[in-house]
């Protein structure tokens, strides 16, 4: 097995009763890499992360994640993975502070560095001053940066982010890019979905997905080339038009 | 251990944070234990009673005096023989029937202990239950000696809701004080209810906020994540009997003749119950609202079928069968037998067996239907 390949998927399949919702795809990801994961609603991003990330089964195919199969060994999975849903998930009726504590006490960390997190964390993020207020009154893109660097509290190798900049401003969604950066320069590989195009064109690599199948997977640059387009935006209204 | 630690603290965070959630806890059992236990009496007036004397002696006589000097029983009947009384319960005109057998006098002499019939028309049952224990004081009063022997009452197949009723625990509460009887009762409803529901409630509003999926790409045990998540209701719900047997003690002025501690004991392994049917039902349903119409169901059953309103003994035998399976059951029988009764350790050992043995079953069932992987 190739060690830099961190994620290894091949025919990996979905199928909710008679509905296929991830259809054979076939990819990896190498490490330290940014991969964007793109296609329109409903073609089956959220559903193909999830059997990745160990919490819902596949129907068929192989994967591994960090070296672990996700058929047999999900729980080794997530110990090396962070996971930021589509959906936000950290709790509204808790402070930052203690949601931090709470997410970082579930995975094990030690009292101290748990401590020694929240700080460096709140820091970054410029949460000082709501660092005790509950996150139920923060507005969304607070929201979604603090819950990204949650996903990181643990300092996994690889992060999984479904439509992490989802109804942000443009402003934070750049702080966000910045923090995606930042996270991808320390060697942690970065799985996103996204629909904002700009976006896909930061990814080393992205791919595309139309009805449960990838239809193409390469850099921004090639894929522009290879559809003889000048933006991703193109790419992707090419494909999805079908 | 530590994981679990922090799970507790959190939840305990969420439930006091929660403004609407301590009222439901600390106020609504005070009035749940006020309301209900004044309005499920179960005084019985007027009842149509009738005898058979056999003996013609004056203890025979002085015994039937005791029942006309009653204020509970008020037509009296003097049949001259068993057929005729049965065929007037059959008709409606009479509740109670007495039987006096023959040589009841010389006998309770002789041998200083004797057998009396009594027949109870049964088709209400929570009156008969309650005819039985004021006939059953009467005769007590006149007598420690006398054995009450109720009768099966031998009719057509037709006349089947005519049948006979005890309900021991009833004479233990000698005043016939019916709050005293249904105190504990209530308070047993209390803790299943608010602990069943806010378990329930909890776990799947994590799934619909979806913290849930969050928590399960987390390498948490599921062991770690359920017992986190429990044992705060674990501790609420003994929380709620002491706020209980408070308010009864102090409101009602109910006696607690039993030991505490064996209530406690009783108690925690119950709410385990309790908290694996939660656990269960949030494991297969995805809103609050399915979770609570399922929580409804079960809770209206089990009480309906506890023998907390309808003796047991008067359902029919499937019904009596199925009650086996009802954790209220026996929480009522146990608090009633411990509350009024003083009842030991061994006494409810049977139970709190049966007990242990459902909160095994239901939390294994429910630490299996739980899945991190779907
Ligand atoms: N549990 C499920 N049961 C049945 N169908 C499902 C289930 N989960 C997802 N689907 C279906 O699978 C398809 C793919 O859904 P998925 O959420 O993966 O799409 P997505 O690419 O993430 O879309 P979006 O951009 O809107 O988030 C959709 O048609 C959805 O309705
Ligand atoms: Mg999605």
């Amino acid at each position: 097995m190739n060690t830099n390949k961190v994620i290894q998927v091949k025919e990996l399949t979905k199928v909710f009763g008679d509905f296929t919702a991830v259809n054979a795809i076939t990819f990896d990801v190498e490490k330290g890499e940014i991969f964007g994961f793109l296609g329109a609603n409903g073609a089956g991003k959220t559903t193909a992360m999830k059997m990745l990330i160990g919490i819902s089964n596949p129907t068929s195919g192989k994967a591994t994640v960090a070296g672990f199969d996700v058929f047999t060994n999900a729980e080794d999975i997530k110990k090396n993975i962070g996971y930021m849903s589509q959906k936000f998930a950290l709790y509204d009726d808790l402070t930052v502070k203690e949601n931090i504590t709470f997410f970082g006490g579930i995975y094990g960390l030690s009292r101290k560095r748990i401590k020694e997190k929240a700080a460096i964390l709140i820091k970054e993020l410029g949460l000082e001053n709501v660092a005790n207020k509950l996150v139920g009154s923060l507005p969304l893109g607070w929201k979604q940066k603090l819950s990204f660097s949650v996903s990181l509290i643990h300092d996994p190798k690889i992060v999984f982010l479904d439509e992490p900049t989802g109804g942000v401003d443009p402003i934070t969604r750049r702080q966000f890019w910045e923090l995606i950066y930042k996270a991808s320069h320390q060697g942690i590989t970065v799985f996103v979905t996204t629909h904002y195009m700009d976006e896909a064109e930061y990814c080393d690599r992205v791919s595309i997905m139309v009805n449960g199948k990838i239809e193409a997977l390469d850099t921004p640059k090639k894929l522009k080339e290879q559809f003889k387009v000048d933006t991703m935006n193109d790419v992707f209204l090419k494909l999805a038009r079908g | 251990m530590k994981t679990i630690l922090y799970i507790i603290q959190k939840e305990f965070k969420q439930i006091f944070r929660n403004k609407g959630m301590l009222p439901i806890i600390f106020v609504l059992p005070l009035i749940q234990l006020i309301i209900l236990s004044n309005a499920a009496t179960f005084d019985v007036k007027n009842i149509k009673f009738g005898y058979v004397d056999h003996d013609h002696s004056s203890t025979s006589r002085e015994l039937i005096e005791k029942f006309s000097a009653s204020t509970y029983f008020n037509v009296h009947t003097d049949f001259p023989s068993e057929k005729l009384a049965s065929q007037a319960m059959l008709n409606g005109e009479v509740d109670v029937v007495l039987e006096i057998p023959a040589y009841f006098e010389r006998d309770l002499q002789k041998e200083k202990h004797n057998n009396l019939g009594v027949t109870i028309n049964a088709i209400d049952g929570a009156a008969a239950g309650v005819e039985n224990v004021y006939v059953t004081q009467i005769i007590q009063n006149f007598n420690k000696n006398l054995l009450v022997d109720l009768i099966q009452s031998s009719g057509s197949p037709k006349i089947q809701p005519i049948n006979i009723v005890t309900i021991p625990s009833f004479w233990y509460n000698e005043t016939l004080n019916y709050k005293t009887f249904m105190v504990p009762g209530i308070l047993v409803l209390l803790v299943t209810m608010i602990t069943l529901f806010l378990s329930g409630m909890n776990i799947v509003r994590e799934k619909e906020i979806g913290t849930l999926e969050q928590i399960n790409v987390t390498p948490i045990k599921k062991s770690q994540f359920i017992i986190g998540k429990l044992f705060p209701f674990w501790v609420i719900g003994l929380g709620l009997l002491t706020v209980g047997l408070t308010i009864a003690k102090l409101i009602f002025n109910i006696p607690i003749i039993g030991s505490l501690p064996l209530m406690y004991l009783y108690t925690s392994i119950y709410i385990l119950v309790i908290l694996g049917i939660g656990l269960f039902i949030s494991n297969f349903t995805d809103t609050q609202q399915q979770a609570m119409f399922i929580a409804w169901f079960f809770t209206v059953i089990f009480i309906l079928m506890s023998g907390l309103f309808t003796p047991i003994e008067s359902m029919p035998k499937w019904a009596q069968i199925i009650t086996e399976f009802n954790p209220i059951k026996y929480f009522v029988q146990v608090m009633r037998m411990v509350m009024l009764k003083g009842s030991g350790f061994m006494d409810i050992l049977p139970l709190l067996l049966k007990t242990l043995f459902y909160a095994i079953v239901m939390n294994g069932l429910a630490i299996w239907s739980y899945k991190k992987t779907n």
